[in-house]
């Protein structure tokens, strides 16, 4: 298994080559990309940036997570940062498994978790020319969040 | 003690710097560093209780503070 935060655009040709082998008999990419639009607003691109450090220690974790509940170490992330217009890939799993459903089940709970735990942030970008830190709208009080934290205590 | 706090997005803007020292007591537990920075000014808008990391973990609000850990303050994650 594999994680990594990268700068430039991601090769998920060569992600899949990393998990591939006669020892698997299913390959789930999963990517994200930059939708046009959120929450009802044109956007025209998104900065991304992270606790990098921080960030690194999380997305392996997650990885490592994964291989040991499913017993596949042939899972790789990337998550890039920095400036990406619409349409680009901003993060890529990539998991093989011997058998179909758990490479699905890999899939889905690394971008799960990924969402919950690693600290990146997107600055959004809109048509009319402002930008917002996404999840910041309601910074206050109430702003903690819904559903489980990251330390697994419910909010 | 004098502690660095890392601030990110959202709370760096909302302060206007990305990092602070601040001044504690030995023995100051996260929620102590979190009233020091809701205290200062640009800070109105933070959460009461916002996600905090200790030396690259998520810490809990009791968890003690030791001279020389690297504290971070977490907004809301949106990575993906």
């Amino acid at each position: 298994m594999r994680s990594a935060l990268v700068h430039a655009p991601i090769d998920v040709s060569a992600l899949i080559a990393e998990v591939s082998g006669a020892r698997n008999g299913a390959i789930v990419v999963f990517l994200g990309t930059v939708r046009e639009v959120n929450d009802g607003r044109a956007v025209t691109g998104i900065d991304y940036r992270a606790y990098e450090a921080m960030a690194e220690r999380e997305l392996a974790a997650i990885a490592g997570e994964a291989a040991e509940r499913w017993g596949s170490p042939d899972v790789v992330v990337e998550h890039r940062l920095g400036a990406l217009t619409l349409g680009e890939v901003s993060v890529a799993i990539v998991a093989a498994h011997p058998r179909r459903a758990p490479a699905f089940e890999v899939g889905r709970f690394v971008i799960e978790e990924l969402k919950r735990r690693v600290p990146v942030w997107k600055l959004e970008h809109y048509v009319d020319g402002t930008r917002e830190w996404v999840g910041s709208t309601a910074i206050g009080p109430e702003a903690s969040g819904v559903g489980r934290g990251p330390l697994g205590e419910s909010r | 003690m004098t502690l660095t706090v890392l601030l990110f997005a959202s709370y760096a803007d909302a302060l206007g710097t990305s990092s602070l020292a601040l001044q504690l007591p030995a023995e100051a537990r996260v929620s102590d560093l979190v009233a020091q920075v809701r205290a200062l000014p640009g800070a109105e808008g933070l959460p009461l209780a916002p996600l905090v990391a200790v030396n690259q973990r998520y810490a809990r609000s009791d968890q003690r503070l030791s001279a020389g850990d690297e504290v971070a303050l977490i907004p809301p994650v949106a990575g993906g």
